[in-house]
């Protein structure tokens, strides 16, 4: 195909292929079509998330029985976990927009490996179903929480087994799209672009891309393990047969912890694209974001046992945990410093994915800040099982991944669909939900810190009061949400068509047509320059 | 679907993959690692009496049948590139004999514990101690999934040896028969690390 043509390439989505209908989609293995595959089955899923959250946020508008039983409240948080953090959060931006835009971004016409990448969208639906099958079939929904925590996970009479296998497939779809990056990183740059010359979302990506490849099979054959000790009864983790439950948290808790990184790492990396954007001004501190993120994904993997400061450790091995976590904090703290000086004397033109990041930068240093406190030792005797986690872990994992998810739609949307949208809309709906996001999870760190345990349905009358705010805020949240997704969904449809450089971007991907053509370039680039060219 | 392009053909990148899903083989095993580790720091002597049940004249076989089988892959390589097809497929079939004279091996010793009442669950061996447990259970655990890796390369092997014979794998194409190669090194050396560990540390 690298004959020049006259007229215009059909783009992506006008492409007639071998297959029509929905068939032209799940069967094609062009990149930017999986890429839709996954946000499609991503968003479907994150809705059912994001109602189980409401449901138990109601539960929890007045001590006592409200809405739901305490088993199902059990059954809710973890169905509510599981699909949050396994279907959503860790495929979220690596499968959508890194699978979108890592080969166009790279110069590429596709992933290393275009038929695996289908593959794991295949992986990825069947691991989803089968946690979604646990529900409905055998003896009652899982009720062990996401973490499969050993030895209820195998004494439970909920469905266990196809939860966990679910999980584990769902691990094996992460694996297979982070091999597929890292070999097309290594592989398929075009000409030019030499390590320090790659925009940073790739560079995220391809941390990740380690990450995923490393961490996931623990948990992998950790879940395995699970399944035979349900089946087979070999006693790894259980107790009575000289197995050892801790051992259960430190295997679970070497992959995810990691996992957090795989989050937050491509929000990061997004992040950096829009801020560069949108002060018109090259990256703050380029190597310095490279080498940070590097050695976020480095230093992840040595901070598991954070996890179980009250689990039963030796002391050394918890100053060591202790320490370990506050390292990690000093390159999270360089990007955040890198990002407000790139807008420092840039030309800022604010637009609804600048906001976006503004917010993310916000809430993520709400998050980071907390998980500090929880990584010092004796605060998080006080603090472990409370609250107070949900708030962090939501303001990092939510707050950070999810507005990196909403920023990055905002910011790439034109150059996926071709069409502009609602800029008004969109920022209303923005504040909505930045506004619940707040109301939501603020409260809870207080509740937290007072010393409301989480995962239960019922609490002590003197937490009524936060609880009451808290589940207002999840109306709004909801309500943001649903403004943001409608206002997109109704772009598709009234939007004005946006041409190829809508925000003035330097990257390769503003190089193209909005949509891209099929094969993404008609020649491929040389590189000369870096990524962020602004003069 | 959409590739109207040449086939392009990258067997530097098919190679990196295949290292690539390697690592994640190894730290699949290697969590199992760890598992054992632990266990045996905590349970030595049991380890060490169970242990010595095992027929280290059987495993030694089997170690051996699993190291000609890998260098009988690695010299069809060569075979496929110096264009020598048919040699090529009889050493491929000598792999695949030898691949399946492990599982033969593996489906006798399995048996034989089977008979003795040794196996995940069974009440005979849940009154010898938690040690013999846990030693039996591991024991179980990583072989049964090393075999299902021979199997699988077996399967990839199969493939591989129908691309020879109707020349899909040539001279100039032979990265699929180095992938499966490299896997069935990597199946190999798993056992390098499972012999030691439960047939000869006592």
């Amino acid at each position: 195909m690298s004959t020049q043509k006259d007229i215009a390439e059909p783009s992506y989505l006008e492409y007639k292929g071998k297959y029509k209908g929905i068939f032209s989609w799940i069967f094609s293995t062009d990149h930017k079509r999986i890429a839709l595959l996954y946000l499609f089955s991503i968003l479907s899923f994150f809705i059912v998330g994001a109602t189980l959250g409401l449901l138990m946020k109601f539960e929890l508008i007045a001590p006592g029985k409200t809405i739901m039983t305490a088993q199902t409240y059990n059954a809710f948080f973890t169905l509510h976990g599981i699909i949050m953090i396994f279907a959503i959060v860790i495929p979220g931006l690596p499968a959508v927009f890194g699978n979108f835009l890592l080969p166009i971004m790279i110069g590429a016409k596709d992933v290393a490996f275009p038929r695996l990448n289908l593959m794991s969208w295949y992986l990825y639906v069947a691991g989803v179903s089968l946690v979604l099958i646990s529900q409905f079939a055998g003896q009652g929904p899982p009720d062990t929480g996401w973490t499969f925590y050993a030895p209820y996970s195998f004494r439970t009479t909920g469905n266990m087994l196809p939860a966990v296998f679910g999980a584990f497939v769902l691990g094996f779809s992460s694996i297979l799209t982070g091999l597929n990056f890292l070999v097309t990183i290594h592989r398929m740059r075009a000409p030019g672009m030499t390590w320090l010359k790659m925009p940073l979302f790739p560079w995220a990506l391809y941390a990740t891309g380690w990450v995923q490849l490393l961490a996931t099979p623990i948990i992998g054959i950790t879940l395995l393990m699970v399944v035979a000790e349900r089946t087979l009864h070999i006693g790894f983790f259980d107790p009575t047969l000289g197995g050892d439950p801790l051992l259960y948290q430190h295997l679970f808790w070497t992959y995810s912890h990691p996992a957090v990184y795989i989050m937050i790492l491509p929000a990061m990396g997004a992040i950096s694209e829009i801020m560069s954007t949108f002060s018109h001004k090259t990256i703050f501190g380029y190597r310095f974001m490279v080498v940070s993120t590097l050695a976020i994904a480095f230093v992840g993997y040595f901070v598991w046992g954070h996890h179980m400061f009250t689990s039963g450790m030796s002391s050394t091995a918890l100053y060591t945990f202790s320490l370990l976590t506050f390292l990690v904090a000093i390159p999270s703290a360089i990007k955040v410093f890198n990002w407000i000086s790139t807008m420092h004397q840039g030309s800022i033109d604010l637009q609804t994915p600048f906001y976006w990041a503004i917010a993310f930068i916000f809430v993520f240093m709400v998050g980071g800040f907390s998980g500090l406190i929880l990584g010092s030792l004796a605060a998080n005797v006080h603090l472990h099982n409370t609250h107070f986690v949900v708030a962090h872990f939501h303001f990092i994992v939510f707050g950070g991944t999810g507005f990196a998810f909403f920023g990055a739609m905002h910011y790439w949307f034109p150059k996926i669909t071709g069409k502009m949208y609602d800029t008004r809309w969109a920022n209303i709906g923005l504040v909505v939900f930045f506004v619940g996001f707040i109301t939501l999870y603020g409260p809870m760190f207080y509740l937290g810190f007072k010393g409301m345990p989480r995962r239960y349905y019922d609490y002590d009358e003197v937490f009524h009061a936060g609880n009451i705010i808290s589940t207002m805020g999840s109306w709004v949240l909801y309500s943001g949400l649903a403004i943001i997704i409608i206002n997109l969904i109704s772009s598709l449809k009234g939007g004005s068509k946006a041409s190829s450089d809508p925000w003035g971007g330097k990257t390769l991907e503003w190089t193209i047509p909005s949509p891209p053509p099929v094969e993404n370039f008609t020649e491929i680039p040389t590189i000369t320059k870096g990524p962020y060219d602004y003069k | 679907m959409s590739m109207t392009t040449v086939i392009h053909r990258d067997d530097l990148a098919s190679k990196t993959g295949m290292w690539l899903f390697l690592f994640t083989e190894m730290l699949l095993f290697g969590g199992l690692f760890v598992v054992y580790s632990v266990y045996r720091y905590r349970n030595a002597m049991a380890f060490h009496f169970a242990a010595e049940e095992l027929s280290v004249f059987i495993g030694t076989i089997n170690t051996i049948i699993l190291l000609i089988s890998s260098s009988t892959i690695a010299m069809s390589i060569t075979a496929i590139q110096k264009k020598n097809k048919k040699f090529a497929l009889l050493l491929i079939g000598i792999t695949i004999f030898l691949g399946f004279a492990f599982l033969v091996n593996k489906y006798f010793e399995w048996g034989g514990h089977i008979r003795e009442h040794i196996y995940p669950g069974s009440s005979v061996l849940a009154l010898r101690g938690q040690g013999d447990v846990l030693f039996y259970g591991l024991y179980f655990f990583m072989t049964v999934l090393h075999a299902l890796h021979i199997i699988i390369g077996l399967v990839f092997i199969g493939v591989i040896s129908v691309k020879i014979f109707r020349d899909k794998i040539t001279s100039d194409n032979y990265v699929l028969l180095e992938n499966s190669g490299l896997y069935w090194h990597l199946v190999d050396l798993i056992w390098i690390f499972l012999f030691p560990l439960f047939y000869l540390i006592t």
